[in-house]
């Protein structure tokens, strides 16, 4: 809890499956969503004699990562065994990375309500991934999906550096930018390609000694880490406060329910028995390559947001938005090359266009208007050919077509009456039909104008430009 | 000469893409095992059925119409591979091994699969499922593999069934893996000539694992030229292993008939009981209280033999070898506890049906495995549990540096070093299997090469008194194997062990 005697302890572990063309160990594809156990070999299979080989794009993109991370990548790394019975590990071991990471010792930068702050990262490793078991449909018993098995994943483990699990969750949020920037990750949650678990406790403020943790598995969303977070640290300090004592345990968030509930206890938690993986030797990660793989490195979200603010004169907070998602980010650019204005194309697409995407579910990934329509618009209400509310409407109508927005207006007749002697006559009909409103306002009361302006827009469908209905009115009324 | 008895130069020779005699060749192996396999049980999987009918059928190349017969630890596609196991039964593997690949694509045909220890943990073949006492299915009359000059005697192992197939000439060569003797051990016990080769040397793709670090694939073969031959067909480097060397493959017979003259014969004190030779330091034994008197005479017999041919006989040291099983009980059952994880009834193999996931497991794994196969596992667990790593794993590891660079020393000295490969010859049946630690030190001059991950090559080197062959083993530098073949083949050049058959 941000207030009171406690002060809580947090740390993600996060998965990320890479989106390398082919498995960890094998040749077999990397895909989601195909037929049950369609991309296996014996190796993925973990068939009797079979031997892993370390497929050199998994390496590569774990460097990335480091990198990414701020991370010291390792002079030389080994693998590990470590050894647990499920069926849906077809070994009984998963060849991970016990002591000898591709890298550690990194960061990432945050910003919690407007502060900045950096969130210490222990080590990024490498792993393997695990199958899937399918229950549903099947009496007495399940089925194994091997499709799984063998994707190449990186572990990223955090430093226990949040206090609150708004930073939790801006934490995730900026390490799925970078990841997504990097492009080695689809970091979908959904489909699991980005999974995360929390380590939680509390402590007395002041207080130097970690408190005893909870571990918190199934989270399925940001918000569901942040709550389950929240769940826990409340849990934790209702325990302490009425005398109990926190007992170090895995528990699983229940979504629906909004709690956590204990799953396994530390009594219950495995040995893993970790030793090197005699079937891969040690690698050697030169500098050379660490050279070469830093030389093209993208532009990662801080580097940009920062640009953005530098190049096209953009709120540090606009920029922020923007520079979340790269594509956003890339829509934003293409937008402005296309010859808009880059602040009004910060303002459409950070404010009206994400707004309208929320309510309409859509994402920057399944968005069909294109920079070059998103250009238009803002050219068109920039000249004065239809108003910025008009504008809006417009945007609506682009979801469903691909038409430029010049046309959408010229088909609808939505073209802004700039014609002073029309603007004037509609005004002329208006303060007929409302002398006492014009009454009014030679009384005193301004606000009246308001009610005429409201009333001159509605007779000319929202096309008079504000500007000379203003103007116009004020000057009738005034006259 | 019958035709059963056929080394692969003659065989070789014999067949000369003539579908005639590629048949003869076969008749004459298929008849011989059916005569006397029923007293050695080396295979555990022949079936005339599946052998190929035509020349036709089989690629060109240097083993054209060769049979190669397999320890059963070696994936065959369509083919069950068990590893002697109740737990593999009915495994069918989907794909062949790489050893077995490169035998293929040289023209040789795989004729049988050769008994051995369970997952290749023994020394006398015993542990094998296929010995009527451990069988699930309790088959009482059945009997592991049989030291084809003596029945009543093991063969060793885990190798055995591709030893005394060999041996017994119901086979023209085989293929073992060796993992701390598994093929010299045999080898020498059954009078054949058995190599492990450099770690790395040999693909182990499509060898069941048991322990990755030590585990190499090697040929059995009635001399040393047909061994260099086999060799030469299944080293090299494969992009499937990744512990499998880069190291360019030598021509083995290119060198083979160079001589010994001036070659530094390294004889370390620790492997012996009494000194070596008059002319050796007086003051102490050597104080390797098992080693059996006539198996000691035979190697000083040896010895006299490579010093006559113009040989440097050099006296060297292997301090560390005193640790050495007990360095390798550890990393090898810390490995094979891994290893053998993978066998829990989910996917192939043995299923013992229960209530839930737990005990499936727990049926499984206890009617699947035998008991030499949960000893290693229990003490693999152990040594890598959480407070035990340390003391055990870990140290170890370092120790089996300190036997690495023992070798590394040794090799400033000598060119080869020279020793027994088994402290004794072959031990009755019966006589070890409830006595582990007096098995495990069967494997006691043997374990260091697997350790040090160097090559080493047991040789026919004669009898003992009761007419049980003896072997000595031949150590060498890191892929220096074509050096090992060029010193055995000159031993057994200049005498005629390697001649004489058993009775059977």
């Amino acid at each position: 809890m941000s207030t009171g005697k406690y002060e809580a302890v947090i740390g993600l572990e996060v998965h990320v499956q890479l989106n390398t063309q082919s498995k960890i160990f094998c040749s077999c594809r990397n895909r989601f969503g195909d037929r049950p156990n369609a991309n296996t070999c014996p190796v993925c299979l973990g068939l009797p004699g079979s031997l892993p080989v370390l497929n050199r794009k998994v390496l590569e993109s774990a460097i990335k990562v480091g990198l990414a991370l701020n991370c010291h990548v390792a002079e030389r790394m080994k693998f590990d065994r470590k050894n647990y019975f499920y069926p849906d590990l077809p070994k009984a071991y998963q060849i991970s990375q016990f002591d000898m990471p591709v890298s550690a010792k990194g960061y990432v930068d945050i910003m919690v309500n407007g502060e900045p702050k950096k969130i210490g990262i222990t080590r990024a490793h490498v792993e393997e991934d695990a199958g899937k078991l399918l229950h549903e449909g099947i009496k007495d018993g399940s089925n194994v999906d091997y499709n799984r098995t063998g994707t190449p994943l990186i572990e990223i483990v955090s430093e226990p550096d949040m206090r609150m699990p708004e930073e939790a969750y801006e934490y995730l949020t900026a390490l799925k930018a970078i990841l997504q920037y990097l492009e080695v990750s689809d970091c979908n949650m959904e489909e699991g390609s980005l999974r995360c678990d929390a380590n939680v406790s509390i402590r007395p403020r002041g207080q130097k000694e970690f408190g005893v943790k909870a571990e918190i598995k199934n989270l399925n969303s940001f918000k569901a880490v942040a709550r389950a977070i929240q769940y826990e640290i409340d849990r934790q300090t209702d325990s302490i406060e009425e005398g109990d004592t926190v007992v170090q345990e895995t528990r699983l968030w229940n979504d629906a329910k909004g709690v956590t509930t204990s799953m396994r206890s530390k009594e219950e938690a495995h040995d893993y028995r970790y030793f090197p993986e005699p079937d891969l030797v040690p690698f050697v990660i030169s500098r050379e390559i660490v050279s070469k793989i830093k030389a093209t490195m993208p532009e990662l979200p801080r580097e940009r947001q920062q640009r953005f603010v530098d190049t096209y004169g953009i709120t540090v907070l606009d920029a922020a938005v923007l520079t979340q998602e790269k594509r956003l980010a890339d829509f934003y650019e293409e937008t402005v090359a296309c010859g808009s204005d880059p602040k009004a194309a910060s303002n459409w697409i950070a404010n009206e266009l994400l707004g309208q995407m929320k309510q309409r579910d859509l994402t920057i990934a399944t968005l069909t208007i294109t920079p070059k329509a998103m250009a238009n618009l803002i050219q068109i209400i920039n000249k004065g050919l239809i108003s910025g509310k008009i504008g809006k409407d417009v945007l609506g109508e682009m979801f469903s077509t691909d038409k430029l927005p010049e046309e959408i207006v010229k088909a609808k007749g939505l073209l802004q009456i700039s014609d002073e002697g029309a603007i004037a006559r509609v005004i002329d009909e208006v303060i007929a039909a409302h002398q006492k409103s014009v009454d009014d306002y030679r009384a005193g009361k301004k606000n009246a104008l308001g009610f005429l302006v409201g009333q001159v827009m509605q007779k000319t469908k929202g096309k008079a430009n504000p500007a000379l209905v203003n103007k116009i009115l004020t000057t009738k009324l005034e006259a | 000469m019958e035709l059963f008895k056929y080394g692969i130069k003659q065989a070789r020779e014999f067949i000369q893409a003539n579908n005639e005699h590629f048949l003869a060749l076969q008749r004459a192996l298929v008849e011989r095992a059916g005569t006397v396999d029923k007293k050695v049980n080396a295979y555990v999987s022949f079936s005339s059925s599946k052998l190929p009918t035509s020349l036709n059928q089989l690629s060109g190349g240097p083993l054209h119409g060769v049979p190669v017969s397999l320890k059963d630890n070696m994936c065959t596609d369509g083919w069950e591979t068990t590893c002697a196991s109740n737990i593999l039964q009915g495994f069918i593997p989907p794909y062949d091994a790489t050893v077995i690949s490169k035998l293929k694509d040289a023209g040789a045909y795989i004729f049988a699969k050769c008994d051995m220890d369970e997952f290749a943990f023994g020394s006398s073949c015993e542990t094998s499922c296929y010995n009527g006492r451990n069988n699930r299915k309790k088959k009482a009359n059945a009997s592991a593999t049989r030291n084809p000059w003596n029945v009543d005697y093991i063969p060793g192992g885990s190798s055995g069934g591709s030893a005394a197939c060999v041996a017994a000439d119901e086979a023209v060569c085989s293929l073992g893996s060796d993992t701390g003797g598994s093929i010299r051990q045999p080898a020498a016990l059954c009078g054949v000539v058995g190599l492990k080769p450099t770690y790395g040397r040999v693909s182990r793709y499509g060898l069941v694992a048991f322990g990755s670090s030590l585990d190499q694939i090697g040929p059995f073969t009635k001399t040393v030229y047909d061994n260099a031959l086999l060799l030469q067909v299944i080293a090299g480097h494969d992009p499937k292993d990744s512990t499998s060397a880069h190291e360019p493959v030598d021509d083995y017979l290119a060198t083979i008939n160079k001589g010994v003259k001036d070659l530094r014969i390294g004889i370390p004190k620790e492997y012996f009981r009494f000194k070596i030779r008059e002319d050796m330091p007086e003051k102490e034994l050597m104080g390797n209280e098992g080693l059996d008197y006539d198996v000691e005479l035979r190697i000083r017999e040896a010895i006299k033999v490579y010093q006559n041919l113009g040989a440097k006989i050099v006296d060297i040291s292997l301090p560390h070898t005193k640790y050495a099983v007990a360095v390798y009980y550890i990393i090898g059952t810390a490995e094979a506890s891994s290893n053998l994880a993978r066998f829990d009834g989910v996917q192939y193999g043995l299923r013992v049906y229960a209530d839930n996931l737990r005990e499936m497991y727990f049926k499984t794994r206890d009617e699947g495995f035998g008991d030499e196969a949960k000893r290693r596992i229990l003490l693999g667990t152990f040594v890598l549990s959480s407070g035990y790593y340390d003391a055990y794993y870990k140290k170890a590891q370092k120790v089996r540096t300190l036997i690495k660079q023992d070798f590394d020393n040794a090799f400033q000295q000598c060119d080869v070093i020279l020793t027994p490969t088994s402290p004794t010859p072959a031990f009755k049946i019966g006589e070890k299997l409830d006595d582990p630690i007096s098995m495990y030190l069967s494997d006691i001059f043997t374990i260091s090469a697997n350790l040090a991950g160097i090559p080493a090559l047991s040789v026919p080197c004669g009898f003992s008194k009761n007419g049980l062959p003896i072997g000595m083993q031949l150590m060498g530098k890191y892929f220096s194997e074509a050096t090992l073949f060029q010193a055995a083949h000159t031993f057994e050049s200049a005498t005629d062990h390697h001649t004489k058959r058993p009775a059977l």
